[in-house]
């Protein structure tokens, strides 16, 4: 029926859009945040020297002349000379230090994100489930957290190293799975408030079983703290592998990262100073950027109720 | 049509406690939260509950609901004990029964859209639901709480509190339930969004054959939607009539008490009005009065009162009442409403 006023078309203009339902997205929280993060300079600033720092590492030994382990006979301990190609000179062994900076970035950014994610899986399912469930459950795995907590580091990450032997991979999974300590702490009482919350009532009312209540309401809403203190993390167990390499229970000759670097640099930055610049302009600088974006994350992703 | 009503739900000699612990080295407290609650609800029948704050009106709405495990006593649905059943069977006797929150924006998951939210009853006890199905309920569920569809991917923070309560309302209402349990729905929202929700909740519930258990303080509000009210004071009932008797004619001191402190929008009125307000704070649920628990604020109250608890009598018609001095006690109504 044609009408006199149009009132019909667009009815059925609407009723047609129903049908497809081309309804429009809602903003979610993670949007909202990486909005309000973009418009923190600072953070997009370093995230830009971060992605920048990761290029450097995995792509630029694909355009340098000489391997990290390879030996010029010709350049031992030579400042930086660019016609030889030792864009930052060598070290004792005459290997290229331009080399040896990617080769250690590379190993120290894939330390840091293997055990980074290491320790937020397990932090988050035991801090999720502990909070989760209290009472006995809780007590029990969190005074497991407190022992662990008590027992020095160092003795695990040599115990891991003598049964195991010196295997990178391990190392990272080993230095995982102690950080997993302090986020699984910061879950749980993010938990146990979360789950007082009338949502989870309503999932319960719904007929949710806990483990769909823990992975399905409570770990999303966890996103804030756990991103924030992930990022914290990744330059916590940067230092910590500089650390255990310093000590010579890290990566291996002719392997390096950038504490292992530092620590050859360090005794020798008077007489061959580019021994530890460079490495220590990449972790100073890695660090730095790291830590502007966790603020800028825990700005951004402040967990203010909206 | 005249066949009379089942009783869909039966609560007998329901009992919650809650204890606390004062410390390491202090004996652990308990607080009785509920105690001798016995009712019925017909189905079909809005039963209204109002007390104070903290006279366990919540605590019993989550107890029937099972969401609280009571200590003692029973919850019959349908004549099965809901609080003897296995989890798993529970689980899906959920779907009969659904809850509305007070908080409508607290009570929605912000991490989801309404879509997600509404179909999340769904997911978990209609398995065998496709997604298209599962959108189709959706969609029909918000139309019947009055959301437009193209709001179907949107996020909580994105709505008013009215809005957020359809979308609670919705989420109770798509497993089609039989009994919901409206937890103060409308004590966050604004006068004007309340009138709304209200008469959206009572449009649902003929369209859908609903029975309503509506915990509210507003005496107000719970006149307009319950056919019967329940009076609570200190997790205990001290009256239980039709919403007429209890207006017309309230028996017990306190539920007098309550209906005195109803504002009334004329200040003439208002002025006339023999205000009996209550006196003093709502005594410690941890540490009751001896005998009758309402003594300690109750003008009629004598020696003998604080002796024995009142047992729940059942006066004229059905009608219950907890108190000693009810038949003594002249109750003008002119007086106590101002009209």
């Amino acid at each position: 029926m044609a009408g006199i006023t149009g009132k019909d078309a667009v009815l059925s203009e609407y009723a047609r859009k129903l049908e497809t339902l081309d309804a429009p997205k809602g903003r979610s929280l993670t949007q909202d945040a990486i909005r309000r993060l973009a418009r923190n300079k600072a953070a997009v600033l370093s995230i830009f020297v971060v992605g920048f720092i990761i290029l450097f590492a995995f792509v630029g030994p694909y355009f340098l002349p000489w391997t990290y382990d390879k030996i010029d006979w010709s350049g031992i301990r030579k400042p930086p000379n660019f016609e030889a190609g030792h864009f930052a000179g060598t070290d004792q062994n005459g290997r290229d230090m331009l080399a040896r900076i990617m080769q250690g970035t590379q190993m120290s950014l894939i330390v840091a994100g293997v055990a980074t994610l290491v320790s937020v899986f397990i932090g988050v399912c035991y801090g999720a489930i502990a909070g989760y469930f209290g009472g006995k459950v809780d007590a029990v795995m969190m005074r497991f957290v407190d022992i662990m907590y008590a027992l020095p580091y160092i003795l695990f990450v040599i115990i891991l190293v003598v049964i195991f032997g010196r295997n990178p991979v391990l190392l990272f999974v080993g230095i995982g799975c102690l950080e997993w300590l302090t986020m699984a702490r910061i879950v749980r009482g993010q938990t146990m408030s979360i789950k007082e919350r009338e949502f989870v009532e309503a999932a319960k009312a719904g007929g949710a079983k806990p483990w769909t209540i823990i992975f399905r309401h409570i770990v999303p809403n966890l996103t804030g703290p756990v991103v924030i203190y992930a990022t914290l993390t990744v330059p916590e167990i940067i230092l910590t592998e500089s650390f255990l390499s310093y000590l010579g229970l890290g990566v291996q000759e002719p392997q390096t990262s950038l504490g292992t670097l530092i620590s050859f640099g360090a005794p020798v930055a008077e007489t061959l100073p580019w021994m530890l610049i460079g490495p220590a302009v990449v972790l100073v600088s890695l660090l730095l950027c790291l830590t502007y974006i966790g603020d800028g994350l825990r700005d951004a992703l402040d967990p203010k109720d909206r | 049509m005249d066949q009379t009503p089942i009783n869909l739900l039966e609560i007998k000699d329901l009992k919650k406690t809650f204890s606390i612990s004062g410390g390491l080295f202090s004996r652990r407290l308990t607080l009785t939260a509920l105690e001798n609650i016995n009712f019925t609800i017909r189905q079909g029948e809005t039963l209204g509950i109002v007390g104070e704050s903290g006279c366990g009106k919540s605590t019993l709405g989550r107890c029937i609901l099972q969401l609280l495990a009571p200590d003692e006593g029973q919850v019959l649905w349908l004549g099965q004990d809901l609080t003897r059943l296995p989890a798993e069977e529970m689980r899906q006797r959920r779907a009969d029964l659904q809850i509305i929150f007070q908080d409508p924006l607290a009570s929605l998951n912000p991490r989801m859209t309404v879509g997600e939210i509404i179909a999340d009853p769904l997911r978990t006890l209609r398995p065998e639901l496709n997604k298209d199905e599962r959108r189709a309920r959706v969609l029909k569920t918000m139309e019947a709480v009055g959301l437009l569809p193209e709001m179907i991917n949107r996020y909580p923070h994105e709505f008013s509190g009215g809005q957020a309560q359809r979308i609670g309302i919705a989420r109770a209402l798509i497993t089609e339930p039989k009994l919901i349990v409206c937890d103060e729905p409308v004590s966050a929202l604004d006068v004007s969004i309340q009138a709304q929700i209200l008469n959206l909740l009572a449009e649902l519930k003929d369209e859908f054959g609903l029975t309503l258990i509506f915990i509210s303080h507003n005496l107000s509000v719970v006149r307009h939607v319950s056919d019967r009210i329940l009076v609570l004071y200190l997790g205990r009932i001290v009256e239980l009539a039709t919403g007429d008797e209890i207006y017309e004619d309230p028996k017990h001191p306190y539920t007098r008490a309550l209906l005195t402190a109803v504002p009334i929008p004329d200040p003439r009125l208002a002025r006339q009005r023999n205000i009996d307000a209550l006196k003093g704070e709502i005594p410690s649920p941890i540490n009751p009065p001896s005998g009758c628990t309402f003594r300690t604020r109750c003008r009629f109250a004598k020696p003998f009162c604080a002796e024995t608890r009142p047992p729940l009598e059942r006066i004229e018609d059905g009608r219950l009442v907890a108190c000693h001095r009810w038949r003594e006690i002249e109750v003008p109504v002119e007086a106590v409403l101002g009209v």
